[in-house]
């Protein structure tokens, strides 16, 4: 044991900011983080236990117990609900006689439920030993029992034929498919790898940063900041050394057009960060991926070696002297929070994902308290055309406010989930029609995830635009038949209770309370003043430090605003006080015991 | 550019330093912000909220944010005084606080923050967790009851290698604080007082040093929280 943890200790210079990597290496050597290699591990960093042990208990697919040779984890998204993960899960702990985050007795599987994976087009979808699985049945379910319990290797597990494109490369060989319904300029697959590296060359920094300021593009993570503008700040700010990060933790339930990126255009990406580094004057870029996506690491780390031996990444890059960039991967461990851009550099220094104070912001003092500028993987992918065609070209796409186009992850109750490329301004009836849905087909459509809104019909005419509905890109289309507040909003809520990262007073406590009072009305316990608490409450989360604090209301909120009746249809009509407290239910068991009548 | 800037609370014209933290440089014009998790000397870290203030129309935390030329700060406002006002309920009903029990009633911040905001019953419910009392080392005993996550002790006790004795464990609800194991053990007195002194509750407590100073002639006894700030004489600059 102790020769293994020294190797891993060893390939990372003992490094204590790369914590992360080293801890992901021993997670992944024994299956879990034992407390005398985690001790192990804090000498040699010069740590002390609690540090090391801070970052381990923070992220969800580390663990400091054995949890099985083979690790089943369940997303349980709203959409994974959606399309029957229940019967799945159920299929799961009958099969293996354990419940949910239990381990077999032998030490074989262990079962684990997991906030959305970034699979919301193929639910249910389930991660064992870093394998994606799509598409599961309570049939396939069973299949997979018998398999693990044969002792089959997971490349013999997969059953279906592989997914498109690269999913069937060599280094990835998995049944995810990509599902691209509509390329645009972005996706476009005349791409050339090279030609914007090639041209900025022969232009200044400033010269490619005005380019991509006249292009008036914006981040397109959610935030919407200028990009030329962020680039501008950091490349003026001081610092010896500066990084560029792409944000691909995509952990928006309901949003995986990064992972298509990844899968499809990853030297698009790639070549948008040397471009990055190229104007602000950065030398080292870091691309930051959700554990979720670790199947694509050796693929991704292939066409990074491709990069380097043709000079796009290196020193001296096409010629150009003095033009240096390196790229590597940090890998996360499972944690929302980590795609807001200051807790995403805190977990690349090996801590928890915790989002700092801002100012300072992170173009001052980023990384390694260097300043750094933290994009998008779309952000990106699209500098790149936006370099290669010019500002006036991006701009002729969409409207004034919001130039070009989004990629949008479409996913729930439609015909054709999967990825869509459109020019922003496009309306959300045109998206129906898109994605082949009839409008008598839908309630409501949950735009932005679950730190968006959620509309209904009467808003369908809206279009996607920073001047009216802003989005990362997550549509999640809710049918007719969904109960939208038991299978969205109270997901929706649990998944921010979930993921909070605990710092903040206001986002650690209120979202429980809010769950508390959503499943008192669900349960026909609620009154009027419950849904006016609700309200009241959920404002104080704007004053959280972060915008998953900031949000974490959201679905609740929203879904007041304009499914009210929904609320209203729960409540007691007569009552305008109930505790909520059933005293019959909690004194049953004791009841029982002493052979007493609950005097009620 | 001048050492000093102008700015505004509450219509109220202001002077301080340059990059003085908000929350520093309306104490020196004899202002009080509430605060919790702040500590002077200190690294801020903005967890408790409390000292939420309205910048230029945009909320922030006066701990962490650095003053700045012309900024119009609203401190003293209906909204935000019962935002801080439901952040120390929140606080309340997520531990189990029995102040007539606890060793640093009358020196212990929540409490006199209480008090000052008029808190009477949580508008919240209460949650009563079960937490743990970790006595296991020599100097000190970590009540988890009381443990109100504002991580001073966290940022304000290394031992001498800067290594951290307390840190955070786990995330969202089930967050806590704890010691480190063989650490906590070697604190030094000097060092267990000082994490005594620092936690702003009743969390930290030194063994058999709980009751040294009587009740009654304690630090929020006789004066609310922040009356100090706001009785100062200010010297003008």
């Amino acid at each position: 044991m102790k020769t293994a943890v020294r190797k891993i200790l060893d390939k990372y210079s003992k490094d204590k900011t790369r914590l992360m990597d080293i801890l992901i290496d021993v997670q992944s050597e024994f299956g879990f983080i034992p407390r005398d290699i985690t001790v192990e591990i804090a000498d040699d960093l010069g740590m002390s236990e609690v540090d090391v042990d801070q970052t381990i208990s923070f992220y969800h697919f580390f663990s400091q117990k054995p949890r099985g040779r083979y690790q089943i984890f369940l997303n349980n998204s709203a959409v994974a609900n959606m399309m029957g993960q229940a019967e799945v899960a159920l299929t799961f702990m009958k099969e293996l006689g354990i419940k949910i985050n239990e381990v077999t007795p032998d030490g074989l599987v262990g079962l684990f439920e997991t906030s959305c994976i970034g699979m919301n087009d193929q639910e249910p979808a389930a991660i064992i030993n870093n394998h994606i699985f799509t598409k599961l049945t309570p049939f396939r379910a069973k299949e997979i029992v018998r398999d693990i319990k044969e002792g089959k290797s997971m490349d013999d597990m997969v059953v279906a034929d592989y997914g498109d494109g690269e999913n069937r490369s060599d280094l990835i060989k998995s049944v995810v498919t990509n599902n691209i319904r509509k390329l645009g300029p972005i996706l476009d697959r005349n791409y050339k790898v090279g030609q914007a590296i090639e041209k900025i060359t022969k232009m200044t920094p400033e010269q490619v940063i005005d380019e991509v300021k006249k292009s008036n593009i914006r981040g397109r993570g959610g935030a919407g900041f200028p990009t030329g503008l962020k680039w501008e700040f950091c490349r003026n700010a001081a610092g010896e050394k500066k990084y560029i990060f792409c944000n691909a933790d995509e952990g928006e339930p309901g949003t995986f057009k990064d992972r298509v990126i990844l899968t499809e255009r990853p030297r698009l990406l790639f070549e948008g960060m040397v471009v990055a580094g190229y104007a602000v004057g950065a030398t080292e870029g870091i691309l930051y991926i959700r554990h979720e996506y670790k199947y694509l690491q050796q693929y991704l780390e292939s066409i990074l070696a491709k990069a380097r031996e043709t000079n796009y990444l290196g020193k001296n890059i096409q010629g150009k002297k003095g033009f240096n960039f390196e790229i590597r991967i940090q890998f996360g461990a499972g944690a929302y929070v980590c795609g807001e851009e200051s807790a995403l550099i805190e977990s690349a220094e090996g801590k928890r994902g915790e989002p700092r104070d801002r100012p300072p912001f992170p173009v001052e003092k980023g990384y390694m308290d260097m300043p750094t500028v933290v994009n998008n993987v779309e952000t990106l992918c699209s500098v790149v055309k936006v370099i290669l065609n010019g500002g006036d070209w991006y701009k002729s796409f969409g409207t004034t406010e919001s130039t070009g186009t989004k990629l949008l992850s479409i996913s729930g109750d439609c015909k054709f989930p999967g990825v869509y490329e459109v020019a922003w301004g496009f309306s959300i009836n045109d998206i129906l029609d898109m994605v082949g849905t009839g409008k008598d087909e839908v309630q409501a459509i949950q735009v932005g995830g679950p730190s968006g809104a959620i509309i209904a019909a009467n808003e369908f005419n809206r279009i996607l635009g920073y001047e009216d509905l802003a989005t990362g890109g997550s549509l999640i289309i809710v049918g007719k038949n969904r109960e939208i507040l038991n299978d969205l909003v109270l997901n929706f809520t649990e998944f921010f209770i979930e993921e909070s990262c605990g710092s903040c007073s206001t986002c650690r406590i209120v979202p429980t309370l809010l769950k508390d009072k959503l499943v008192k009305i669900l349960n026909a316990r609620g009154v009027k003043q419950d849904i006016d608490d609700m309200v009241d409450w959920g404002r104080i989360l704007k004053a959280s430090r972060c915008g998953l604090g900031q949000t974490a209301a959201n679905p609740i909120l929203s879904s007041i605003k304009n499914f009210r009746h929904l609320y209203e249809e729960k409540i007691q009509k007569n009552k305008i006080f109930d505790s909520g407290f059933d005293l019959s239910a909690a004194v049953k068991e004791s009841c029982k015991a002493t052979g007493r009548i609950p005097n009620i | 550019m001048s050492q000093f800037v102008r700015f505004t609370i509450d219509g109220t014209e202001c002077m301080a330093t340059r990059g003085q933290y908000l929350v520093d440089a309306a104490k020196e014009n004899g202002i009080y912000v509430p605060t919790l998790c702040n500590y002077p000397g200190v690294k801020p870290k903005g967890g408790c909220r409390i000292c939420t203030v309205r910048v230029n129309g945009k909320l922030m935390t006066a701990c962490t944010t650095p003053v700045a030329e012309g900024m119009n700060i609203e401190c003293d406002v209906k909204d935000i005084v019962e935002l801080r006002k439901s952040i120390i309920e929140l606080l309340f009903i997520e531990g189990n606080h029995f102040c007539p029990a606890c060793e640093k009633s009358g020196n212990c911040e929540l409490q006199a923050l209480a008090y000052r905001f008029r808190m009477l019953v949580p508008r919240f419910p209460y949650q009563f967790p079960l937490r743990k009392v970790d006595a296991s080392h020599p100097r000190i005993i970590k009540e988890q009851n009381r443990c109100i996550l504002c991580k001073r002790c966290i940022r304000a006790i290394k031992d001498e290698h800067g290594k951290s004795i307390f840190a955070y464990r786990r995330r969202s609800l089930s967050v806590e604080v704890v010691v480190d194991p063989k650490l906590g053990k070697q604190l030094t007195e000097e060092l267990a007082q000082k994490a005594m002194d620092v936690c702003p509750v009743g969390s930290i407590i030194v063994k058999e040093k709980g009751f040294i100073t009587p009740i009654g002639e304690r630090k929020y006894d006789n004066a609310p929280i922040g009356s100090d700030i706001e009785n100062m004489q200010i010297t003008t600059l």
